[in-house]
């Protein structure tokens, strides 16, 4: 594949978010034609890089040349007028208007020049040659609501292609998408190279990546750490690209052993849609991992395990009784105890105090039996002391709100109002999400006191090297199912990768 | 901040700084309310002198208790991000019923000794049992308390006219027993009565908030639902209590009115829905939920009668009346966005 002149080069874009550096000093050059992917586990700085192209985010360093001009976006907007089309990983249409006003909705073409009426008929018109472009056959005037998600990507496309985008930017387009409206997008995005529009894909599925694009970037903490063209890459040599460093010393020793005592055991849990046959054991004392992309149902299994979803078949035990019903406060009064990933949404008071936050799981244990009276004094002290143990940063636990916390002291008060009750079954969902190395280190560390007490750890994360240094075993998730299990001994980051990307690169494959 | 900007100051400006610096501190404290009372009280003083006379300040004192009653129910449903507009629909209903009770114009239990201990149960029983179905339909059936209330308020206000149509010839039940009466009119020792059910009331209620379980979940879920939710707090019972709260707090008012009129009428409470709601919210309680507490319900209530006894007193009508507490209102809602201003810059 030959490319044409160079359209757009970044050169040195470091960015940095409340002091932890998320891109690091990142160059690279895409020509008009061509398409180049864009990999990296998740929190590798992909995204951020997305929205500093598109607009949303301004870089601290650095300097993007768009077609030889210095590019320096304010907004999506002037992105947009650049001739830069950001696709979202979660498609921006409005569901409730045609295919044609979600085209135009940034800018509908007028009547007579200034006045207030949309001129109809031209958008309709225009409408139709682009839905040609992209082989939709529907009215312009359809209800995007009515299309599947591979349409609706399409639409998508149709709306950059509106705006005369010279470079389209996609992030995950087929995450959502079925086989055959995956092959159908990547058929467009050929026909987009033969007009000279030049794409930047970002996936995790990488055999889409080795297919589609003409060579390949890789970013490792925010650092560009390889690439190369299609050629000289395979899925192996990128997977190791993306894992990398030779990590030593980041989490703290665990001595004990995991007991043969079953603490969780899910049998045949299955949601349609969400989760499908799920069946394991976490074992007391264990630290269970949970692998798996984005949208592989590992959070989505979790709230189920907690009660805070519905599942239509299967059964859940805890230290071998089974849960009748699945409910927080039957999951609780069990000794389970669940840490969310969504911290700001469902994890915190944001407009509380720690006592309010730390003591809300377990107010009814401080309450007098009859009267409900709370003993405010012997909660503040356990407060305190949970709080001290986990180095959460102020003293001030009764009248400072936890938004006026760091991310990880906020995470801790998560975790400190769960250890008030003293969990015997803990699910942590990317206990470690968004808190900077050193607090990562702490968190270990009560997780492994925890362990030490007999707690079994049910431990979700998207960073391969904290479950490889924290697990005594790692469960894959692929597609809401288990789709493999690794021992300790056999911890191996690619071959864990593999199993969770392999299921999509099958299909792939097989369908081709 | 402000230490600074006062140690930079000219030393003339020093006194200027210090009071800048109390009204600041004024508009801060979470007692605002009774601050603004206090300075419209003194403010009226030269126009409506008689405003300050005892008897002024004991009707004054005793006019608000019923209203205090119901809008401390109503700070329940506030604290839970809910809203009770099925609240004067309740003390008409629980007015007209309690009354076919206990009247002796062929009441159920007329001229027994059962008529009023029944009676008063009877208030009670219909206050709750409406706010039970407005929790039951907000969290079993997912309706917006807004329009679950205000179905409530248009519903019962028709129910209790034509209920009261059923039991008498005129447009409300009259014959109440006297010992009924004396709770909403009586007192011992200059002390009326409803202040001992008033007080009551406003303990328990400001108890439950604050020292128990059920009011700290309270505030948990108003101030975000879902983290309560993943905290095991049993969400939706506690937002179905609320509403009892507030349905049984709306039907001891009823007692308390009822008393006072010595009749059951269905059109009792109709004018002041939005004076409970604004006193409530005028004390500080967040119409967003997980704010809110009994004693600033007590000034937001005090704050609108001593605005009411005023205006009557200096001999407006109504409209005038309506008009002149509208902007009151308004300006003391100016003045509590401002305080979330400065409140957002500290």
């Amino acid at each position: 594949m030959s490319s044409g002149a160079e359209i757009l080069r970044v050169e040195g874009l470091s960015k940095s978010f409340f002091g932890v550096e998320v891109l690091h000093q990142v160059s690279f050059a895409l020509h008009q034609g061509e398409t180049i992917g864009l990999v990296g586990e998740n929190g590798s700085g992909k995204s951020t890089m997305m929205n500093i192209l598109g607009g949303i985010h301004k870089a601290d360093a650095g300097s993007i040349t768009l077609a030889g001009e210095a590019y320096v976006p304010g907004g999506p907007r002037d992105a947009q007028a650049a001739g830069l089309a950001f696709i979202h990983q979660e498609l921006n249409l409005f569901e409730n208007l045609s295919i044609e006003e979600n085209v135009f909705v940034s800018g509908f073409p007028r009547r007579w020049g200034r006045l207030p009426l949309i001129d109809r008929g031209r958008i309709s018109e225009r409408t139709r040659q682009l839905l040609d472009m992209v082989d939709v056959r529907y009215p312009p005037n359809t209800l995007v609501g009515r299309l599947s998600q591979g349409e609706r990507q399409l639409v998508e496309i149709a709306k950059a292609l509106s705006v005369d985008a010279r470079i389209i930017l996609f992030d995950e387009p087929t995450t959502s998408l079925t086989r055959r409206e995956t092959a159908k997008l990547f058929e467009i995005m050929e026909r987009l190279r033969v007009q000279g529009i030049a794409v930047i894909y970002v996936s995790h599925i990488l055999g889409d990546v080795l297919r589609v694009c003409d060579g390949v970037q890789v970013l490792r903490d925010g650092h560009l750490v390889g690439g190369g063209t299609r050629d000289e890459m395979t899925i192996e040599s990128l997977i190791s690209m993306m894992v990398g460093r030779q990590i030593e010393n980041l989490f703290p020793e665990r001595d004990t052993k995991p007991s043969v005592a079953p603490a969780l055991t899910v049998e045949g849990v299955t949601q349609p849609g969400v989760v499908k046959d799920v069946s394991f054991i976490l074992h007391e004392s264990e630290v269970l991992g949970l692998a798996g992309l984005m949208g592989a149902g590992r959070s989505e299994l979790a709230r189920i395990l907690f009660g805070l979803d519905p599942f239509e078949a299967g059964s859940i035990s805890v230290h071998g009784e089974v849960l009748e019903t699945v409910t927080p406060e039957t999951c609780m009064a069990r000794g389970m105890a669940f840490l969310t990933e969504d911290r700001r949404g469902e994890g915190l008071l944001m407009e509380a105090s720690i006592i309010d936050n730390a003591g809300l799981p377990s107010l009814q244990s401080y309450a007098n039996e009859r009267t409900g009276w709370i003993d405010r004094t012997k909660l503040a002290a356990d407060v305190a002391d949970v709080s001290r143990r986990l180095q959460v940063n102020t003293t001030d636990y009764g009248s400072m709100l936890v938004k006026n916390l760091s991310g990880g002291n906020q995470q801790k008060v998560v975790i400190g109002k769960w250890l008030l009750r003293h969990p015997k079954v803990f699910l942590l969902d990317e206990p470690t999400r968004g808190i900077d190395v050193g607090a990562k280190y702490e968190i270990y560390k009560i997780v492994n006191d925890l362990v030490a007490e007999g707690a079994a750890i049910l431990f979700i994360s998207s960073e391969m090297e904290e479950l490889i240094g924290m697990c005594d075993r790692i469960l894959v998730m692929n597609r809401g199912e288990i789709t493999g299990i690794h021992h300790r001994h056999e911890f191996d980051n690619e071959k864990i990768l593999e199993t969770a990307m392999r299921t999509s690169l099958d299909d792939f494959e097989r369908s081709h | 901040m402000l230490r600074a900007r006062e140690a930079s100051g000219k030393p003339a400006s020093a006194s200027a700084a210090g009071a800048r610096h109390l009204v600041e501190r004024l508009i801060l404290s979470e007692y605002l309310v009774f601050y603004l009372t206090l300075i419209y009280f003194v403010a009226v003083l030269p126009i409506v002198p008689e405003i300050a006379s005892p008897r002024s300040i004991y009707n004054m004192l005793t006019d608000m208790l019923p209203l205090l009653v119901v809008a401390i129910g109503q700070t329940f449903v506030l604290i839970v991000a809910g809203i009770d507009l099925s609240v004067t629909s309740i003390i008409a209903m629980a007015s007209v019923v309690g009354a076919s009770v206990m009247t002796s114009d062929g009441g159920y239990l007329g001229d027994t000794w059962l008529a009023v201990p029944v009676g008063v149960l009877t208030f009670l029983v219909v206050g709750g049992l409406v706010g039970w179905f407005n929790g039951w339909s907000c969290t079993r059936l997912g309706m917006p308390p807004i329009i679950v209330t205000l179905v409530g308020l248009m519903f019962l206000s028709g129910l209790a006219i034509w209920y009261t149509t059923g039991h008498s010839e005129t447009s409300s039940i009259a014959g109440l027993p006297r010992s009924f009466v004396a709770i909403g009119q009586g007192s011992a020792y200059g002390i009326p009565h409803s202040l001992w059910v008033a007080l009551a009331v406003g303990i328990t209620a400001h108890l439950l908030l604050s020292r128990t379980v059920f009011g700290r979940w309270l505030y948990a879920i108003g101030i975000n639902r879902k983290a309560a939710e993943v905290s095991g707090v049993p969400v939706k019972t506690a937002i179905l209590w609320a509403f009892v709260i507030s349905g049984v707090c709306a039907a001891i008012a009823s007692i308390l009115y009822t008393g006072r009129l010595e009749t059951g009428t269905p059109v009792l409470g109709e004018r002041i829905l939005l004076d409970i709601i604004a006193a409530v919210v005028i004390g500080g309680t967040s119409l967003a939920g997980g704010k809110g507490k009994i004693v600033w319900t007590v000034g937001g209530v005090l704050f609108l009668v001593v605005i009411d006894t005023s205006l009557k007193l200096l001999g407006m009508s109504l409209f005038v009346v309506l008009g002149a507490k509208g902007a009151v209102i308004l300006f003391a809602a100016i003045i509590d966005s401002t305080r979330q201003r400065i409140l957002m810059r500290h």
